[in-house]
C-alpha cells in the first residue's frame, strides 16, 4: 500500500469520520436487511426443513405448508404399499386461536404429529419430552414464546379454540415467520383442537426406506394417489419460502432495503472520496509533474478506498454482530453466516472502489501544469 | 559544458483560427550541464510556459526539444511521465509539499516513484535532508516549517535520484531574503559542484547574482540573452 494513500486518508480526521460513517451505515444496513432476509428464509419454512420428512402428500392446490386442506387419513395405507416407503403418518398444521390465562387471544399454529414415529415432530426439546404429549390436552411450545402465550412455567395452561392446553415441555429455535407461534401436540389432540373429523388429516408425511430414491417414490405415490399432490421436503421448503418471502413482499422489501443501503453507502463514500480527490488535486498534479504515471494516481485513490472499506467493515461487522445477537431475543431472526460476513467485506471493497471511479476520472484529467500556478 | 537540452524553433499556440494566441514563438535555447540558467520576463511573457514545455509537462505546438539528443516533442502522452522521472527535478513557487506526509516522507515519495526500495528511499531521503540542513526536521510536517525550510524540503525532493536538470519556478518568490539566499546557494552549488543544470523562472532580481546566464523573454520570444557579472 502506498504511503500517500494511507496518510492522506488518516490525515483529515473529519473526512475520514464521514467516509467511515458512510461505509458503516451502508454495511450495517445491508447486513441487517440481508440478515433479515436469510432469517425470513429460515423461519418461513423451518417447520418443513427441520421435520425429518422425506415426502409430503397433500390435497391439490396447496399454496404453502401453512395452507393445507383436509384429506382422508386412510390414503396413507395406499402410500405404505408403495415400494421405498418406510413410514407414512398423518400430520396436521393449521392456524388456531390461543387464549392466554389473562383472557387475551393470540394466533398459533397447531402442529399435530404421530408420537410413535415422531415424524414431523420438533427436533429440539429442551424441557419436558415428546412422551409427555401422550397425556390429555398437552402441548409443547417454543421457549421463545412463553411470555407471548402467557405460560411461563411447565404445567401452565391456555386454551386452543376453546379446548384446554397444558404446557408439557419447551422446544428451542422453532421460531415462526408469522406472528403465530408453533404449538406441538399429538396428532389425535390436534384433531380435537381443530375440530377435525377423526378420519381426516391435513398431510400424510413419508419417511423413505434407506437408499430409496425420493423422486422415484414420489412418482409412484402420485400414480396411486392421482387426486393428491406429492412434494419432496426440498420442494415443500421452497414452495413455502417462496410464498412467505416473495409472494407476500416481505423478502422483496428486505432485499430492497439491502440494495438501498448499498446505493446510499456508495453515494456517500463516492462523495467523500471525490471531495478528497478534489482537495488533493494539486498534490496529484505534483505527483504527475514529478513523473508519476496515471496508474500510480489510480492506485493511491483505490488504495484509499480499499483502506476505508476495510476500516469501515471492521466497525460495521462488530455492530452487525451485536444486532444479530440482539435479534435472538426478538421475534425477527437476523442471520449472519460466515459466508455472508465474508461476502460483506467483498461488497464493502467493491462499493468503495465503485465509489472512487468518479475520482479516478477526475485524476485522469489533471493537467500537471497546475503545479506552476501559484 | 555539454548541452543537456536543445530547443529549436519552439512554438506554442493556444486556440485556433482568428482567436489563436501565440504563447511562444521561435524559441532557440540550449541548457548546459553545470549552469544556472535564469529565465526572466514580465508576467504573461511565456517563461512559465517555456519551463513547462522544457519539463515535458506541456506539449509544444511545433519545433524541437531534445533531451540528451532524444526528441521529446512528438512522444506520446503516456511516455512523458517516464521522461520527467528520468531527467528532471521540479521546484515550485508554492512548494507543493504533501501536507499529510512528514518531511522525510515528502522526500521518500520521490524515490518511491523511481522504484527505490523502502529502505533505500528512507536512507537516501535522510541524506538529502542532511544536504539541505534539515536532518533535524525529518519527522516534522510541512505545516510546522517556515517558507524557507519548505523550499529546502522541495529541493531535497527534487534532487531525489540525482536528476540532470532542475526546473525551478519562482523558487524564492515566497521567501524572505535570508531564506532566498540559502535556497539560491543550494541551487547554484548543485550546478557548480554536481554539474547539474538548474533552470530558474523568476522575477526576483536577487537570483541574478547566482546565474550563469540570463534569458529575457518578452511576448513569447527570446528578447535578450546575457551573462551577468559575478557579484557573490
Amino acid at each position: 500500500m502506498t504511503l500517500l494513500a494511507v496518510k492522506n486518508l488518516l490525515h483529515d480526521k473529519v473526512r475520514l469520520a464521514v467516509t467511515l460513517t458512510g461505509v458503516i451505515f451502508a454495511l450495517v444496513l445491508i447486513a441487517i436487511q440481508f440478515g433479515l432476509f436469510l432469517g425470513f428464509m429460515e423461519t418461513s419454512a423451518n417447520i418443513v426443513d427441520r421435520s425429518g420428512v422425506d415426502l409430503w402428500i397433500t390435497a391439490p392446490g396447496i399454496p404453502h405448508v401453512n395452507g393445507g386442506s383436509s384429506q382422508p387419513e386412510r390414503r396413507r395405507y395406499k402410500v405404505l404399499s408403495v415400494p421405498g416407503v418406510k413410514q407414512a403418518e398423518p400430520y396436521l398444521l393449521a392456524f388456531a386461536n390461543w387464549k392466554l390465562p389473562s383472557g387475551a387471544k393470540e394466533s398459533v399454529q397447531i402442529v399435530g404429529y404421530d408420537l410413535e414415529s415422531r415424524l414431523g415432530g420438533p427436533d429440539s426439546i429442551i424441557a419436558g419430552s415428546a412422551d409427555a404429549l401422550r397425556a390429555d390436552d398437552t402441548v409443547l411450545i417454543d421457549q421463545h414464546y412463553r411470555r407471548k402465550l402467557g405460560v411461563t412455567r411447565l404445567g401452565d395452561t391456555g386454551e386452543i379454540n376453546g379446548v384446554r392446553a397444558r404446557v408439557a415441555g419447551y422446544t428451542s429455535g422453532m421460531l415462526s415467520f408469522t406472528t403465530a407461534p408453533y404449538v406441538f401436540t399429538s396428532f389425535k389432540h390436534a384433531q380435537k383442537y381443530m375440530n377435525l373429523d377423526r378420519s381426516e388429516t391435513i398431510f400424510i408425511v413419508v419417511r423413505l426406506a434407506a437408499g430409496a430414491d425420493p423422486v422415484a417414490v414420489k412418482r409412484d405415490i402420485a400414480a396411486v394417489l392421482p387426486d393428491c399432490e406429492v412434494f419432496t421436503n426440498a420442494e415443500m421448503t421452497h414452495k413455502t419460502q417462496f410464498y412467505w418471502v416473495f409472494s407476500t413482499g416481505a423478502g422483496i422489501t428486505t432485499l430492497m432495503g439491502a440494495v438501498l443501503g448499498l446505493l446510499v453507502g456508495t453515494v456517500v463514500v463516492a462523495q467523500t472520496i471525490y471531495s478528497a480527490t478534489v482537495d488533493h488535486i494539486r498534490e496529484f498534479g505534483t505527483l504527475k509533474a514529478m513523473g508519476a504515471a496515471n496508474r500510480y494516481i489510480y492506485r493511491v485513490i483505490v488504495e484509499q478506498a480499499v483502506l476505508a472499506a476495510s476500516m469501515g467493515y471492521a466497525i460495521a461487522i462488530g455492530i452487525a454482530y451485536l444486532v444479530v445477537q440482539g435479534s435472538r431475543s426478538g421475534d425477527a431472526l437476523i442471520k449472519m453466516p460466515p459466508a455472508m460476513a465474508a461476502g460483506l467485506f467483498g461488497l464493502a471493497v467493491l462499493m468503495c472502489i465503485a465509489a472512487s471511479i468518479l475520482s479516478i476520472r477526475k485524476a485522469t484529467t489533471i493537467d500537471p501544469a497546475i503545479v506552476f500556478r501559484a | 559544458m555539454g548541452n543537456l537540452m536543445e530547443i529549436r524553433n519552439l512554438q506554442k499556440y493556444y486556440g485556433s483560427g482568428a482567436g489563436q494566441v501565440r504563447a511562444l514563438e521561435s524559441i532557440d535555447l540550449d541548457v548546459r550541464a553545470g549552469e544556472v540558467l535564469v529565465l526572466m520576463g514580465p508576467s504573461g511573457s511565456g517563461k512559465t510556459t517555456l519551463l513547462s514545455i522544457m519539463g515535458c509537462i506541456l506539449r509544444a505546438s511545433a519545433g524541437s526539444v531534445k533531451i540528451r539528443g532524444r526528441e521529446v516533442v512528438h512522444l506520446p502522452e503516456s511516455q512523458l511521465p517516464a521522461v520527467r522521472l528520468q531527467h528532471f527535478g521540479f521546484i515550485f513557487q508554492g512548494f507543493n509539499l504533501f501536507p499529510a506526509l512528514t518531511v522525510r516522507e515528502n522526500v521518500e515519495i520521490a524515490f518511491h516513484l523511481k522504484n527505490y526500495s523502502r529502505r533505500d528511499a528512507r536512507r537516501l531521503a535522510d541524506t538529502m535532508l542532511s544536504g539541505v540542513g534539515l536532518a533535524n526536521k525529518r519527522s516534522s510536517y510541512p505545516a510546522d516549517l517556515s517558507g524557507g525550510q519548505k523550499q529546502r524540503v522541495a529541493i531535497a525532493r527534487a534532487l531525489a535520484g540525482d536528476p540532470e536538470i532542475i526546473l525551478a519556478d519562482e523558487p524564492t518568490a515566497a521567501l524572505d531574503s535570508t531564506s532566498g539566499k540559502t535556497v539560491m546557494e543550494i541551487l547554484s552549488g548543485l550546478a557548480a559542484q554536481r554539474n547539474r543544470a538548474v533552470v530558474i523562472v523568476t522575477h526576483d532580481p536577487r537570483v541574478l547574482s547566482y546565474s550563469d546566464r540570463v534569458v529575457q523573454i518578452a511576448d513569447g520570444r527570446i528578447a535578450r540573452e546575457e551573462v551577468p557579472e559575478p557579484i557573490h
